[in-house]
């Protein structure tokens, strides 16, 4: 059985991110943009830790570097969730396509 | 395992104290805004001036003392972190200054303004000194999180929302997209050390005389994600509606201290850590700093809002920034540098006209501008000075940095780039000489006088002074910037 190596992560992540970037491009509902928001976190996430046990196993580097991430993630989901509260007062929903009042 | 050094420690908390002073003072006026039950007006934003004085002085006191690396070379404060660190405090000082009006008229949360504005200030002083991707990474992250916020401030106004809700979702696409980036450089490199970077992509390009597909993946990625942060094109998407929504000062601030940040951390990737990866992205750059000039110019000229037609010039102006850094030598770095800083000044003065209009009549409109030289001589005068500066004609600042810019560029052959900019120029001129010719000679009537409050004429003053004074005296300063510029590129 061949072992799991360093593209197979490689390969997930960047399926994450393709799949983040896609959601975020047809979602219309503002909770399901942060959610592709963060697959997309979670995809460089999992590139990291994949660096950082294959490229350099005698560090930690990667590992620390996504653990951080995951906190930065945390509180970037805060503050948009905060906001998108606030345009729910505003609109009475968190459709993206109604949240227009500015084009061009 | 090395037994504790006091001295080293010292050393180290020695360099960052400008952030430190910065970020427990900022941490002062939070708590400050949250006990008080109800907070006069001036109370915070004084306290905030003089922690943002105090951090100024800090700042310069350092780089004079303390030269160096810390924290095993994280964060580093040389001469281009004094430059920068003094145009980003410089931003910091002129948005508390011009935001005391419009802090006056909130009515919950005056105190929290000011510090979340300090708190992003961190951010942005920690940017402008990392050397180190993870660090410089979370300093990013710290300062447009407080923007975010910022930007959504009118809690009552439907276009703040609006602003807050497209900072946040694209601000974090982007630092995903960065993130990725990263994570590559990264996995490529295996370290996260812009020095040892640097090193790494010499070796990989002299193992295999190329670069693989995966470095210039990455290469794209990282500049995407500086390409948000600085709203250059073709990823500006959200900088006119956030500058369109957001309060006055915060757009000013962000137009000018956010970007000036994202300039220094773009020098020492770009310029030290991507530096032997420089062919494989010296024709990108090239290439989006074309695109930011013709894009941002030709759609300002449409623009019927002032702040909108600011947001689109700022777009072209980034455009003029990275024509500097197709050079990529000590020429490029120092004109990227003085136009940093004629931006600043220049920039920041128009958005302080700009809330000083509208905090008398409440428009942003441009058709509302007309006459105003008969209301108000003196703003008017201020505004299309600044305006000048912005196009870049003599005596201004503006004019020099242009020419320094485009010096650099045609002494590394990029000549078509050159005429690009010097063609957009001319476009430039039109939109910012139509408002000009709105405010001297007047169609129709005019209303009444407009009057400037006593904190924004002291902005005013000051941005004027640096308009004219780095015109018309720029030698003293660009010996200073070309000094550090030679350090950077040495990598001492």
């Amino acid at each position: 059985m061949p072992s799991i190596g360093l593209h197979h992560y490689l390969a997930l992540s960047a399926v994450v991110f393709c799949i983040g970037i896609y959601g975020m491009l047809t979602r219309r509902n503002a909770i399901g943009v942060l959610m592709s928001v963060e697959l997309m976190f979670n995809a460089a996430n999992i590139a990291l830790v994949a660096f950082g046990r294959f490229v350099t196993p005698q560090l930690v580097t990667g590992q620390v570097v996504a653990a951080f991430t995951i906190a930065v993630a945390a509180a970037e989901a805060t503050v948009a969730l905060a906001i998108v509260l606030l345009i729910y007062q505003h609109h009475r929903g968190i459709d993206v396509d109604r949240i227009n009042i500015m084009k061009w | 395992m090395s037994a504790f050094d006091l001295t080293k420690f010292y050393a180290d908390w020695q360099i960052i104290l400008p952030e430190c002073f910065l970020f427990v003072w900022a941490l002062f006026v939070l708590t400050l805004a949250t006990l008080g039950k109800k907070d006069e007006p001036g109370r915070s934003g004084t306290f905030a001036l003089w922690t943002i004085l105090g951090a100024l002085i800090t700042a310069v006191w350092v780089g004079v003392t303390a030269d160096g690396a810390a924290f095993g070379g994280t964060f580093v404060f040389d001469r281009l972190a004094v430059v920068f660190k003094e145009v980003v405090l410089g931003g910091v000082i002129l948005t508390a200054i011009s935001s005391i009006g419009t802090v006056g008229r909130l009515e919950v949360h005056r105190g929290e303004y000011y510090g979340l504005i300090l708190l992003s200030a961190v951010g942005m002083l920690l940017m402008v000194s990392a050397t180190e991707l993870l660090t410089l990474y979370i300093a990013i992250e710290l300062s447009t999180m407080g923007l975010y916020v910022l930007a959504a401030y009118h809690k009552g106004s439907r276009r703040s929302a609006e602003a807050g809700l497209k900072y946040v979702i694209l601000g974090g696409i982007s630092s995903a997209i960065l993130l990725y980036g990263v994570a590559w450089l990264y996995g490529l490199t295996g370290t996260t050390n812009l020095a040892a970077i640097k090193d790494a992509v010499m070796n990989i390009y002299m193992s295999t005389g190329g670069f693989p597909p995966a470095m210039t993946l990455a290469l794209i990625f990282v500049l995407a994600g500086f390409g948000f942060k600085l709203a250059l094109a073709p990823f500006h998407m959200w900088a006119p509606d956030v500058y369109e929504g957001a309060p006055t000062p915060i757009t000013a601030f962000l137009s000018v201290a956010s970007k000036a940040a994202a300039l220094a951390a773009f020098l020492r990737v770009f310029f030290v850590g991507l530096e032997s990866a420089a062919m494989a992205w010296t024709q990108m750059i090239a290439a989006l700093a074309a695109l930011g000039m013709i894009v941002g110019n030709v759609t300002a000229i449409v623009q019927t809002n002032i702040k909108r037609m600011l947001a689109y010039s700022s777009v072209a102006q980034i455009g003029y920034i990275l024509v500097g850094a197709v050079a990529r030598d000590t020429w490029g770095a120092t004109a990227i540098s003085f136009y940093t800083m004629a931006y600043l000044f220049a920039n920041m003065g128009a958005f302080i006209c700009v809330i000083a209009f509208s905090e008398r009549t409440g428009s942003d409109e441009i058709a509302d501008y007309n006459g105003l030289a008969a209301r108000s001589p003196v703003l008017a005068a201020f505004f299309a000075l600044f305006l000048l500066s912005l196009t870049g004609i003599p005596p201004t600042a503006g004019f020099l940095a242009k020419y320094y810019v485009f010096l650099a560029a045609v002494n590394a052959g990029y000549l078509w780039l050159v005429i690009v900019g010097l063609l957009t120029s001319v476009i430039a001129l039109y939109y910012y000489a139509t408002v000009i010719r709105k405010m001297y000679f007047p169609s129709g009537e005019t209303a009444s006088t407009i009057t400037v409050s006593k904190s924004l004429t002291l902005a005013l003053v000051i941005s004027t002074i640096g308009v004219l004074f780095f015109g018309v005296f720029p030698g003293p300063f660009v010996g200073w910037i070309q000094n550090a510029a030679q350090m950077l590129l040495a990598g001492k």
